[in-house]
């Protein structure tokens, strides 16, 4: 190698040294994106697959579920289980067991994309956490949803005339659900 | 009596106790601050606020780590060569203090002016490298010993261009007194040693004399991108590897002390040592403020470049020395001398 070749590496070398040293002092002064997390917690995107859960509808507060089963059969995990009961009056039946074996599923969505009713979503749990298997192998999910009936029905004063709520469904909830800490959604990187 | 150590012969005595006291405190602080400002530095540069919990913005974090460290068991495990492994921590700090009692940080803050004080710092400077050196072959760890082997190629490899490049400064500065070197450049950073070789003409290359020392400083304070003998990812840590509690702070100390040696004498040799960069606002307590300034600034950088560059390859470090650093160090050196001869 020549010398003119080879101090012209040199000088190449120091060239790309400098431009590291300017790119890393830009990153020095630009804002910081940390999460300080236990105090503040992201917000989960629009398309975050929790577990599944049973969609208030925030018509009436209650589930639009119909127990047809048809998540149930589509679940390739048998990871769900449905029972309802058709009430007085009321057209079709409504939900009183949902339980969800989520040690099982795989968030593979069949579930959500069977349902006809638009009646179970994807939570935006991502933080469940328990102490045992109990936990997560039959979550209650409307024990959870009437957990959530208490949230809407402190914006919604007036109870809906319209179906009545399955008992267990109406019941006061104990906890919406033991397993999983409520996720404060204040921060958007 | 007491005359005698205020204004008396004594006096240099005197200086001598106050400024080892001095030293002991702000070399501790130093360390313990450098450390929170890398670890800050790291967050930064990663995008993180780094350190934070401890305190205000985590300025009581190097009391934490203080703590935690003094109350560690210094464990000095079987078969290790238990007088050297000892004093290896013990050393590790002597040579910062020696070279930091002769560096100027003002008119009249010193410890001792030495009228060869850049040869005493170079001297005592390579002694460092013995400590580490002292402690990885005594751990009997084989971590530890490839750390001092490599220490040592690492800093022969290193002390040739530093003082190629140190000796250009010197026939600029033609004194080794760090006082006269800095008073040499008075008036304005146009007549700091980094740019006045430029437009006297007598040697137009000292900014890369300039850039060619602080590679060496990094390499011969064995920081990144040229920490081969701390290597966590190859060496877990070293020649430190055997060491634990406050033992391994002094360790940690040496290097940060080292890093404030070598930093000052950039900023003595190069940067003007205590003269303001503008001319005005200067004397008395201004020189400290510009010292430290300059000093921090330069600290600061090595932070930089620690967090910017991935860790050479070894053979990559002394080809660099060997091959680059070297034959660039010697042209200056014989250009700098023809042109100071023509002139």
């Amino acid at each position: 190698m020549s010398a003119v070749a080879a101090a012209k590496e040199v000088l190449l070398g120091f060239k790309s040294l400098l431009v590291g040293m300017r790119i890393t002092l830009g990153q020095f002064f630009s804002p910081k994106i940390t999460v300080q997390y236990p105090r503040e917690t992201l917000k989960m995107p629009e398309r975050f697959r929790g577990h599944i859960r049973l969609v208030l509808d925030p018509e009436t507060g209650a589930s639009r579920c119909t127990a047809c089963k048809l998540c149930e059969r589509a679940c390739p995990s048998e990871c769900i289980s449905v029972d309802g009961v058709k009430l007085e009056g009321a057209k079709t039946k409504s939900v009183t067991e949902y339980h969800l074996n989520f040690t099982t599923c795989s968030l593979c969505g069949l579930c959500v994309e069977a349902c006809p009713f638009d009646a179970i979503e994807f939570s935006k749990t991502y933080n469940a956490i328990g102490v045992s298997r109990s936990e997560f192998d039959n979550m209650d999910m409307v024990r959870q949803l009437a957990g959530r009936r208490e949230v809407w029905l402190q914006n919604h004063p007036l109870p809906p005339a319209a179906p009545a709520m399955p008992a267990a469904t109406a019941a006061p909830a104990k906890s919406a659900a033991p397993t999983l800490p409520p996720t404060p959604e204040t921060k958007t990187p | 009596m007491i005359e005698y150590f205020i204004s008396g012969p004594g006096s240099a005595y005197t200086r001598l106790v106050i400024y080892l006291v001095a030293f002991m405190a702000f070399v501790g602080l130093n360390a313990a601050y450098l450390v929170l400002a890398e670890r800050k530095g790291a967050g930064w540069f990663q995008r993180r606020p780094g350190p934070n919990e401890a305190g205000p913005a985590g300025i009581l974090q190097p009391i934490a780590d203080g703590i935690k460290l003094i109350a560690k068991q210094v464990f000095v495990p079987p078969g290790v060569d238990g007088i050297l492994f000892r004093l290896a921590p013990a050393l590790v700090l002597m040579p910062a203090f020696m070279c930091l009692a002769t560096i100027p940080y003002a008119e009249t803050i010193y410890g001792r002016n030495i009228n060869v004080g850049l040869l005493m710092v170079f001297s005592f400077g390579s002694i460092t490298v013995f400590c580490l050196m002292l402690g990885g072959w005594a751990s009997r760890n084989k971590y530890a010993v490839i750390s001092a082997a490599r220490v040592v190629s690492q800093n022969i490899a290193y002390e040739i261009p530093m003082l190629l490049v140190v000796l250009t400064v010197l026939m600029l500065t033609g004194t080794m007194d760090m006082q006269k070197i800095v008073q040499q450049q008075a008036g304005g950073f146009w007549n700091w040693n980094i740019l006045r070789g430029v437009w006297t003409l007598h040697n137009p290359l000292v900014p890369v004399t300039f850039v060619i020392f602080f590679i060496c400083m990094l390499a011969e304070t064995n920081r990144a991108p040229f920490d081969m003998a701390e290597a966590e990812s190859e060496l877990i840590a070293g020649a430190m590897t055997e060491y634990s509690g406050f033992s391994w702070g002094l360790f940690f100390m040496g290097e940060y002390a080292n890093i404030v040696v070598s930093c000052s004498v950039a900023t003595v040799l190069f940067l003007g040592g205590w003269q303001s960069p503008i001319g005005i606002l200067s004397g008395g307590a201004w020189g400290l403020i510009w010292f430290f300034l300059k000093l921090y600034l330069v600290i600061f950088t090595v932070i930089w470049v620690r967090w910017t560059f991935p860790r050479t390859q070894f053979y990559g470090l002394l080809n660099l020395s060997w091959k680059i650093l070297i034959p660039i160090s010697l042209g200056t050196l014989l250009l700098s001398s023809a042109l100071i001869k023509i002139l």
